[in-house]
């Protein structure tokens, strides 16, 4: 369980990143943090491995202040992932994902072993082991990056727009798959997204910040889509311009349902 | 300091011997880059021939280059056109690098917009390509005063006389404060050039007052000469 | 071309070799106080740039010092120490090492800091230590230019060695003072072409270890970025 206790971080620039912040995260389920740029989701979720520390506030891992704890051991404990991978361009793919076992101590040929495992989970051919990180398309890149995150077998998994640089359809079986990992594994995931429809897919909970680092709203999607908080909530999820607004239409004596444009979505089964 | 006040003389005189031996290799130097400067980056396939033939000449120890280039092409070893030759290479070869990249960092699609516009090739040169290459040109111009103008103390020892005059003169004699004002003169020249050369950057291109990128060192450009 | 002829009968005359006075025995003092020079300028200047590098401050101060002291002339700077600490072998030492300094300077902190800060990064959150982080990542991405840094660094000083024999350094540069004396310009320039030489066959080395240290990794995408054909050129990196 991850836990934000009144959370604030202020750079030494004066500007606010994150102001007040309370938040409890239920473990073994998704967590999405979704805002646009300067909400300060991102540094929020760095505060949760030390990549950044709170100006007040603590930020607690099973009832543990995290300040308390070494951040390099922390680190090593959470999977982290982000945009590109963050691969590092002079090791071979099966070295990158085992980068953090060997770190603490394992021994070189039991981590390999344990990364070509780890390549069969995310779907990688094992056939790309001995391939360099440019070698690689973006959509491999990024699965090798949630390989390494879940290289150590780690209770939390820390995302930050890992699937923000691949186009839009790798970007969906991106998803999908990690929705079915979360099935298989059910970690602690913490997700930063920009793009609402990406945090409606696999948030079981969803976040909304709104710049300077405030959360304005907290709950499932259901809940988000069927009573937006606010103003900002309802225009940053769309609902306002009903983009998410479905109505029924009989063609031809078979319902079917149409968006706000009248264009086909989807057949309604009664 | 007693030393500066008798001297005055002899040093203003040889503030102006060593600015007729250094301020004609820096407009030399930069003639000549430009066009091979630009070539390199127009014709990918000189490229890395002619940023080679800069690194090897960059490469050359100064002293045993002026005393080949007689031999080679023929000046008089104790000349200011030996210098003056000397100091120029040098500064092409530093110049070349410069030139080719500030050419190559021009918005690709400012010269395609140009282009489109009816620009002929000439008209692009001197109406676009040059102006907007002008802020990294200048930079590597600047760079090339400051390194010709200490460079150009080394004359002394082939005995060309120059602010270096001072150098070897106060080492002979025994006289410390001869060598500092000599090393201070040759330092406020640069400083000098250099000003003036800022100010003409700013009156031939008063859009690029900012500067672009992160400034870089005079020796980091000097690493890049010596190649990536 | 007579003279050429004159210079290259001096140069492989064997009896010009031999002895202490002679070039075999300049050659090596030559390169050997050169490399001594810039194993002390990198003994200094090396951890001070990975520092610079590595946290990203004290760069602006870097960069203004060492762009001073380029500018000041060697010359100068080598008789003011001759004048100081007499004719020694460690006024020039003094001298070169300072001339040294800002490229070897100038390698480190580009090349350290020149490593992608999001792979950096990345290497922080995996929970690397800063030591580990400077070891095994931006060590080996930036070693090509750390290198480059003091390939210039070791071109500078072959050459300043020759004009330090000016104030009694020693060294191949005794030849050219000599000679210019004695107007023996075959020998004059017989040494030139040794020195042109000697200063092309270690740039030559350096260069080839540069491209040597290259990680595979980043080689492969440079290979596979120049079959692409790529519209604009990605700024070539610093050294």
């Amino acid at each position: 369980m991850i836990e934000f206790r009144g959370v604030r971080k202020q750079f030494p620039d004066g500007t606010v990143a994150v102001e007040r912040v309370d938040l409890t995260l239920a473990p073994r389920s998704i967590t999405v943090l979704v805002g646009s740029s300067g909400s300060g989701k991102t540094t929020l979720l760095r505060m949760v491995n030390r990549m950044v520390d709170p100006s007040e506030g603590q930020v607690r891992i099973d009832d543990v202040d995290v300040a308390s704890v070494d951040p390099v051991k922390l680190r090593r404990s959470i999977g982290y992932v982000m945009q590109n991978g963050g691969l590092l361009p002079h090791r071979r793919v099966v070295d990158n994902i085992a980068t953090v076992p060997v770190l603490r101590g394992e021994p070189k040929r039991a981590a390999r072993a344990r990364a070509l495992e780890l390549m069969d989970t995310v779907g990688l051919d094992r056939s790309l082991a001995d391939k360099y990180p440019s070698q690689l398309s973006g959509g491999q890149q990024q699965r090798v990056g949630v390989a390494r995150g879940l290289a150590v077998d780690p209770n939390i998994l820390l995302m930050d727009e890992p699937f923000g640089a691949v186009d839009p359809i790798v970007r969906t079986e991106l998803q999908d798959e990690l929705l079915r990992l979360q099935r298989d594994l059910a970690k602690t995931v913490v997700f930063v997204t920009h793009d609402v429809d990406e945090a409606f897919r696999l948030g079981d909970r969803v976040v909304i910040l709104r710049a300077g680092g405030v959360v304005v709203q907290d709950g499932t999607p259901a809940e988000i889509l069927a009573a937006p908080a606010d103003e900002f909530v309802g225009d940053f999820i769309g609902a306002d311009r009903g983009r998410r607004v479905l109505r029924r239409a009989n063609v031809g004596g078979r319902e079917i349902v149409v968006d706000a444009d009248g264009r086909p979505a989807g057949v309604l089964e009664s | 300091m007693n030393w500066v006040w008798s001297n005055l003389d002899r040093i203003g005189e040889l503030v102006v011997v060593h600015l007729a031996l250094s301020v004609p290799p820096v407009i030399l130097a930069f003639v000549i880059s430009v066009p091979i400067g630009w070539a390199a980056w127009r014709f990918r396939w000189s490229r890395g021939l002619l940023l080679s033939v800069c690194g090897i000449l960059y490469a050359i120890p100064s002293l045993p280059l002026l005393l080949t280039l007689p031999g080679l092409v023929g000046v008089p070893l104790r000349s200011p056109a030996n210098m003056i030759l000397a100091l120029a290479l040098y500064g092409v070869a530093l110049m070349v690098r410069t030139a080719a990249d500030a050419f190559g960092d021009v918005d690709g699609d400012v010269r395609l917009a140009s282009t489109a516009m009816g620009f002929s090739a000439w008209r692009r040169f001197t109406g676009v390509e040059l102006p907007l290459a002008g802020p990294g040109l200048l930079a590597g111009l600047r760079v090339v005063i400051v390194s010709t103008v200490s460079l150009a103390t080394i004359s002394a020892v082939i005995g060309v006389q120059s602010l270096g005059s001072l150098f070897t003169d106060g080492f002979q004699r025994n006289i410390p404060a001869e060598i500092w004002s000599g090393v201070i003169a040759t330092m406020l020249i640069a400083v000098a050039l250099d000003a003036l050369a800022v100010l003409g950057g700013r009156l031939l291109m008063p859009w690029a007052r900012a500067p672009r990128r992160r400034r870089r060192g005079i020796v980091e450009q000097e690493l890049a000469e010596v190649g990536a | 071309m007579n003279v050429f002829a004159e210079a290259f009968a001096w140069l492989f005359d064997p009896a010009n070799w031999e002895g202490p006075d002679g070039i075999g025995a300049r050659l090596a003092f030559h390169v050997v106080f050169s490399l001594a020079v810039v194993a002390g300028a990198t003994i200094v200047a090396l951890p001070i740039g990975v520092l610079i590098g590595h946290t990203g401050r004290g760069r602006e101060p870097a960069v203004v010092v060492s762009g001073a002291l380029r500018a000041l002339p060697t010359l100068g700077l080598l008789t003011i120490l001759a004048l100081a600490m007499g004719l020694s072998v460690l006024a020039p030492y003094l001298a070169l090492v300072v001339l040294a300094i800002p490229s070897v300077l100038a390698g480190a902190y580009a090349g350290v800091g020149g490593v992608s800060r999001t792979t950096v990064d990345a290497a922080r959150a995996m929970g690397m230590t800063e030591g580990q982080i400077v070891l095994r990542v931006e060590a080996p991405l930036g070693l090509p230019t750390v290198i480059g840094g003091i390939r210039s660094a070791v071109l500078q000083v072959v050459a300043t060695a020759t004009l330090a024999a000016y104030i009694g350094g020693g060294g191949l540069g005794t030849y050219l003072f000599s000679g210019l004396k004695t107007g023996n310009y075959p020998m004059v320039l017989g040494v030139s072409m040794l020195i042109i030489a000697l200063a092309l066959v270690l740039d030559g080395a350096f260069a080839l270890t540069q491209r040597l240290v290259v990680p595979e990794g980043v080689r492969v995408r440079r290979g596979t970025a120049r079959l692409r054909s790529r519209p604009s050129r990605p700024r070539a990196a610093m050294g």
